[in-house]
Formats: C-alpha cells, sequence, structure tokens
C-alpha cells in the first residue's frame, strides 16, 4: 500500500492542486473569450496582481495583529477579489473599451493585452523588485500527515492546509459560477451573449452590463487562482506569466467559451502534467522481485523527465489544436 | 508621405546621435550592431504579419535556432567529443529517430491495410507511444555518456557566416513543421499555438546538455570579421580597433540587412507581394480566385523565420555567448511585436525604422530610470521621506513598463504605425 499512497501524494493531490489553479484561471479566460472574443493574454498578470493585493492585505493584517485560525491570505481572499475585480474593469475602461469602441480587430485587442501584460508586470516589478515573497513569514504552514498504517502503509498522506482549503475553495466557486450561470438572469444573458452576440444585444440584454460583469467575475477569479498559487509556492512577479500558456492550454482543450470545458481542462492538464513526470519505478518497484534480472526497473522510469514538465501542458495544447481545435466540449469557433 | 518618413529617419538618426553622445561610442555601437539584427528580425515578422496577416508569437523559438544553429556551425571542433564513442551512440539515435518517425507515418497510413476509425486513432497513439519509447533508450544513454566524457558535443568550427545561412535554414525547416501544424488555425489559435511551440523548443535547447550545455552557456563564440584583440595584435591603440571591430561586423550586417531588404522589396511589388496582400486582406476572395491560400501561407511563414532564425544568429555571434536561459518570450517576442506595430506593419521601411528605435528605447530606458529614480530619491531623501531602496534592480524593470506604454500609446494614437504601409492603387 505505501506505493498506492506515494503514487495518491504524487499524483492524486498535485495534480488536483495544479488543476484547481488552471481551471479557475482559464474559466476567466474562456469567459471573455466568449464575451469579447479576444484571447486575453493579461490574465496572467491579473491572477499576479490578485495575488499580490491579497499579500498586502494579509501583511496590513498582520500587523493590526489580526490572528486567524485558517491562513490569512485566505481570510482576505474575498476582500482581495473585490480589489482585483475593480483593478479589471478599471483596465478594461482604459486601454480594451476605447479600442472596442474603434471596432478594432480582436487581433488588435489581444496584441492590447499583451501591452497591459507589460505595464502591469513592470509596474509589478517596479514596486516589489524580481525577488519572492512567502505568505508564510510570520504565521506556520500546516501539513497534514494522516496516518495510514490502517492500509498497511508506511508513508503518511501529506496534505498542507493551504492545499486542503484549495481544493475546497476551488469546488465552492465552481459551484456559486454554475448556479450562477444557470440560475440568475445575469449569467443566463452572459451564456446568451456568447452565444450569439448579435441576437443577445437585439433581444433586450444589457451587453454593456454583461461585459462589466464578465470582467467582474474573470478579474475576481484570476485573484483567487492566483492567490492559491502563491499561497502553495511562493509569490513572485512572474508567478502566473510562466503558466498563462498551460492555462490557455486547459481553456482551449475544454473550448474556448465553454466555462465547463474550462474547468474539466484545467483538471485534465494539471493531472497529466503531474502524471507524465511521476517516478513509475516507485510503483512498480515490487515487481522487480518478480521480474528476472536482465528486465529490471531502472532507478527513475517517469515518462517525460521533470525538467520538461510545462512542456506536456504544451504538447496536449498542439496535440488537441491538431486533432480537435474545438476543444473537448464544442468550443466558440475555430 | 515621403516626407514623413524622412522627418522620421531625421529624427531617428538625432537620437542616435543623442546616444551615442550620452551614453559613449563603445555602447552605442553595439547597440547599433545589435539594432541591425533586430531590423531582420523585424523585417521577419513584417513578412509574416505585414504581408501575410500571420500572427506568429514564437519568434522566440527561431532566434533559439539561430543561436544554436551558428554555435553548432562555428564553435571549435571538441576532439573529446569525437574521439569518443559520441558520435556512433549519436548515430543509433538518429536511426531510432528515423524508425519512430516511419512507425508514426506508417500508423498515419494504417487505412490502406484496413484499419479505420478509432482503430486507427488507437494505432496511431501507440505507434507515437512506441516510437517516443525507442527514441528515449537509445538517446538516453547517448546523452549521458556524452555528458560524462565529453561534456557537449561542441561546434564544427566553420565560418560564422556559414553558420548564419544554418540558422536560416534550420529556422525554416522548423518553420515548415510549425506551419503544417499550426496555419489553418484561426488568429488567436495561432498565436497560442505559436507560443507553446517556442516554449517547447526553448525548454529542448535549454535541456539537452549534450547539443548546447544548456545552462553552462557556450562562448568564446568566434566572430565572421576580425575581432578588437586581433586590431591590437596589429598594433592599434585599444578604443580604434574596438571601433573598427565593430565596424566591421556592422557594415557586414548591414549588408545582410540591406539584401534581405532588396529582396523582399522587390516581392513586395511584384506580383507574390500582390497576391499575398490579397490573402491577408480576404483569403476566402483570394481563395476563389484560385490561389492555393494554404501553400501560400506556409510559404510566408517560412520566409519570415529564414530572416528571425539568420537575425538570432547573428545576435548570438555578436555577444559571443549562446545561453539558452536567457531567451525571454518579453525580450524575444513580444519586442519584436512592439517594433512592428510602432513602426507599421506592412512597410518594410517602417519595420526597420520600428526595429531601431524600439531597440534604443528599450536599452536606454534602463539607464533613464536610474538617473530619474536617483534624482527623486535625492529629492526625498531631503524631504524626510527616505531614498528608494535597490535603484539599480527597480530600473533595470523599468524597461518592461516602458514598452508595455508605448504599445498600448501607439495602438491608441498611430494603429497603423509610424511608418504605415503605402496602399497603391493602380488603375
Amino acid at each position: 500500500m505505501t506505493e498506492f499512497v506515494f503514487f495518491i501524494n504524487q499524483v492524486v493531490i498535485s495534480g488536483a492542486v495544479l488543476g484547481c489553479i488552471y481551471a479557475l484561471g482559464a474559466v476567466g479566460i474562456t469567459l471573455i473569450f466568449g464575451i469579447l472574443r479576444f484571447a486575453h493574454f493579461a490574465h496572467s498578470e491579473l491572477m499576479t496582481s490578485g495575488a499580490f493585493f491579497a499579500f498586502l492585505l494579509a501583511a496590513l493584517f498582520a500587523s493590526w495583529g489580526v490572528v486567524t485560525p485558517i491562513p490569512l491570505g485566505f481570510v482576505v481572499l474575498p476582500l482581495a477579489m473585490v480589489l482585483s475585480a475593480i483593478f479589471a474593469l478599471g483596465i478594461d475602461k482604459g486601454f480594451y473599451a476605447p479600442l472596442r469602441q474603434r471596432g478594432a480587430r480582436p487581433v488588435v485587442l489581444l496584441i492590447a493585452s499583451i501591452g497591459v501584460t507589460l505595464m502591469v508586470q513592470g509596474l509589478i516589478r517596479l514596486f516589489f523588485g524580481a525577488g519572492s515573497y512567502s505568505f508564510f513569514e510570520t504565521e506556520t504552514k500546516d501539513v497534514f500527515r494522516i496516518d495510514t498504517s490502517f492500509l498497511g502503509s508506511t508513508r503518511p498522506l501529506v496534505i498542507t492546509e493551504p492545499q486542503l482549503l484549495m481544493i475546497v475553495v476551488t469546488l465552492v466557486s465552481v459551484l456559486a459560477l454554475h448556479f450562477f450561470l444557470t440560475r440568475s438572469r445575469l449569467g443566463k444573458a452572459m451564456r446568451a451573449m456568447a452565444d450569439n452576440a448579435d441576437l443577445a444585444q437585439v433581444s433586450g440584454i444589457n451587453t454593456a452590463l454583461v461585459v462589466r460583469v464578465t470582467w467582474i467575475v474573470a478579474g475576481a477569479l484570476a485573484c483567487m487562482a492566483g492567490t492559491m498559487l502563491a499561497l502553495d509556492v511562493t509569490l513572485k512577479p512572474d508567478l502566473a506569466f510562466n503558466i498563462i500558456i498551460p492555462i490557455f492550454a486547459a481553456a482551449i482543450v475544454g473550448g474556448l467559451g465553454q466555462a465547463y470545458g474550462a474547468i474539466a481542462g484545467g483538471l485534465l492538464i494539471g493531472f497529466a502534467e503531474s502524471l507524465a513526470v511521476f517516478n513509475w519505478t516507485m510503483v512498480l518497484r515490487p515487481l522487480n522481485a518478480v521480474l528476472p534480472e536482465w528486465l529490471q526497473l531502472p532507478a527513475t522510469l517517469a515518462l517525460v523527465p521533470t525538467e520538461y514538465k510545462l512542456t506536456v501542458a504544451f504538447v496536449i495544447l498542439v496535440v488537441v489544436l491538431l486533432v480537435r481545435p474545438t476543444g473537448i466540449f464544442k468550443g466558440a469557433s475555430s | 508621405m515621403i516626407q514623413r518618413s524622412l522627418t522620421l529617419f531625421a529624427g531617428l538618426f538625432v537620437l542616435i546621435l543623442v546616444v551615442g553622445w550620452l551614453m559613449g561610442l563603445p555602447f552605442t555601437s553595439s547597440r547599433l550592431v545589435e539594432a541591425a539584427a533586430y531590423s531582420l528580425i523585424a523585417l521577419g515578422l513584417n513578412i509574416q504579419w505585414g504581408y501575410g496577416g500571420l500572427f506568429n508569437f514564437g519568434i522566440m523559438g527561431f532566434l533559439m535556432l539561430g543561436g544554436f544553429a551558428v554555435t553548432f556551425i562555428s564553435y571549435p571542433i571538441n576532439p573529446q567529443f569525437w574521439g569518443s564513442d559520441g558520435p556512433w551512440m549519436l548515430g543509433r539515435a538518429l536511426i531510432a529517430f528515423a524508425a519512430g518517425a516511419l512507425l508514426v507515418i506508417g500508423a498515419r497510413k494504417s487505412e490502406r491495410i484496413g484499419i479505420r476509425g478509432k482503430w486507427k486513432g488507437f494505432v496511431t497513439v501507440l505507434a507515437w507511444f512506441v516510437a517516443y519509447c525507442v527514441y528515449r533508450s537509445q538517446i538516453d544513454p547517448a546523452a549521458a555518456y556524452i555528458e560524462a566524457n565529453a561534456g557537449f558535443v561542441g561546434g564544427l568550427g566553420a565560418h560564422p557566416v556559414l553558420g548564419w545561412l544554418f540558422g536560416g535554414v534550420l529556422a525554416a525547416g522548423i518553420a515548415f513543421i510549425v506551419g503544417k501544424i499550426a496555419l489553418g488555425l484561426r488568429t488567436d489559435y495561432l498565436a497560442i499555438a505559436t507560443i507553446g511551440i517556442s516554449e517547447i523548443i526553448r525548454a529542448l535547447i535549454k535541456n539537452m546538455d549534450w547539443l548546447t550545455r544548456g545552462t553552462l552557456t557556450v562562448s568564446p563564440i568566434p566572430w565572421p570579421t576580425p575581432l578588437p584583440q586581433d586590431y591590437q595584435a596589429t598594433g592599434s591603440d585599444m578604443f580604434s580597433s574596438l571601433l573598427l571591430a565593430r565596424g566591421g561586423f556592422l557594415l557586414l550586417a548591414l549588408l545582410v540587412l540591406g539584401a534581405a531588404m532588396w529582396l523582399i522589396s522587390r516581392a513586395y511589388a511584384g506580383p507574390w507581394g500582390r497576391m499575398m496582400r490579397a490573402i491577408r486582406d480576404n483569403h476566402i476572395a483570394a481563395a476563389s480566385m484560385g490561389k492555393n491560400v494554404t501553400a501560400r501561407q506556409l510559404e510566408i511563414f517560412v520566409f519570415g523565420s529564414v530572416l528571425m532564425g539568420i537575425g538570432g544568429a547573428m545576435l548570438v555571434s555578436f555577444t559571443q555567448i549562446f545561453d539558452p536561459s536567457s531567451y525571454q518570450p518579453i525580450n524575444h517576442t513580444f519586442l519584436i511585436w512592439v517594433m512592428i506595430i510602432v513602426g507599421g506593419a506592412g512597410n518594410n521601411w517602417g519595420a526597420v525604422f520600428g526595429a531601431v528605435l524600439i531597440w534604443l528605447v528599450w536599452v536606454v530606458s534602463e539607464p533613464l530610470a536610474k538617473v530619474i529614480f536617483d534624482y527623486v530619491s535625492f529629492w526625498s531623501s531631503n524631504a524626510g521621506w527616505g531614498a528608494i531602496p535597490e535603484i539599480e534592480s527597480r530600473s533595470a524593470q523599468m524597461r518592461v513598463f516602458v514598452l508595455g506604454l508605448v504599445i498600448t500609446i501607439a495602438l491608441r494614437y498611430a494603429p497603423k504605425g509610424l511608418i504605415p504601409e503605402a496602399v497603391r492603387r493602380e488603375g
């Protein structure tokens, strides 16, 4: 059983954590694509700046002497999400709305979003330098070691407190998003506009409001994803910039414009990445006893070496674009 | 139109003089050589985006290929590698690769022996997996052996200009494959696919230590023209030998740039260029006129990438060091895009103008930001608010912000660029 617990630690938990972050980021990208029809590159910077909002708020709370049972990063998350939503609205108002009014093509908006990426990243680096920060400088990161000896395993099941909370928070927000999209008037309006913007407008949907709500939802979710990523690893200015392509891959695998597809795609890419670098020898080692001498397992038997972990997402992306460009769930248009 | 371009180029010339006066001749001369290489790269993107409307966000990958090519061709021969079992093991890996490729091609044609539908998909996936395993089983020991015994493969010791050519050829080959995969996707998808592919190229070059030495970097890579040391050896003083050497390199770079510019300007003015613009502006109409849109787009993607490969090779041979970890999407993909957008997509002079201007802005904004920060810091510490900490590292980050600001302003107020495409209306 030791091998099985090891497998859960290495693949299931780390894959789920990664998958949750990808999923939350990809939902925002896919919503923006569905409503505004452009690939929003600056989403990575929404994530990073959201994480820095949460970091600053947490530092502020800690300086006031607030002590909470769960990590402060999670306590300040709602506030940071509000700030991020306002930030996202501001970016849209300042950079994308004027271009949209001029009737610019989606490609121009895509280039503009790269400009925004560079500016926000430059600003973040200007204020915070190039170093990394941790949410857990004043508090401790609780690690749960669940004893699995009743299963006959010598290793415990290891999960950190932020990871556990992260999975719970993601589940809650995905459910909330589901009810928002299917039950509320605004959510239905969003889906209608994603399906056919012109038809939505002539049937009396306030498209300007829908655009604003899209940015609010996308900004808030991006902040959540960024903060949770920073809680799991460390906070640095290129925190999300490095994973924006896996997130895009998740959105495309799920079908651009499909909110549920993005969640599925995110989890798929997360699990695929951790499965691809998993060292199978650790699980199959008992076989060495029965295998003949010439067929002993090598020390490492992973599908790809660890340094190519991020490449897995790109390969999946390319394969999906080749085989099924509309994604698993049929996406907006190809 | 002509007057406007001339004014802008005159302004650029004055800017170069000012930079030269402020930062000194050694700094400016090397920046100018780099600007020439970037102009070539920007011309490559101008062909792809300005002529063909193709959204290539994988420029970094092609620059890396060019850099690797010139390193491989012009770096001195590594006798330790050639004297060992390395070449033999690599040969076996190559055979394994070829066998794997044959297997995959066979699986893709398996409908000829009656395997169809889901079964064909299954056979294809299985073939890929087997091919991958076979290749890995040969390349892994070879890589480990070479890294342990010889360090890395080394170069071929040929002339660097050959390396530049090889950079173009290598980039063309990879661009052909990338184009086969990714062209035909709509713009946003193409952008993301090309970024993904360039990241794959970066990961490969960075981690194939046996071929590129990875993060250990390869240097010094020889120059195609005499080095400053060579002039010094003949008795010139330090300053003039530096100037002579850089002048020689700049002259060679300008020659390549001029040749490329002449060729593509002729192509643009000719029937081929008209066809490309027709495809860019309305590919459906062009296709209905009997133009093979996919093939022409592939052609233009390959041509543009050749220039990128050569430009990337020039940059590496000028800096004399190939450091795979120094390649970043911001510095090597987005920077080129800003050059094209600011200069003017579709206009070769605009591309060159944008390349030189943005490269100067990029390199000057760091020292400029430092001066401003020093000033503000002096003022704020006098006002009792304390000095700005870590001015050095902060001003280095200013470049990224300035780049973003420039592209945003350009999109807002000059969406066609400073020297826009001249649309000829005949007849």
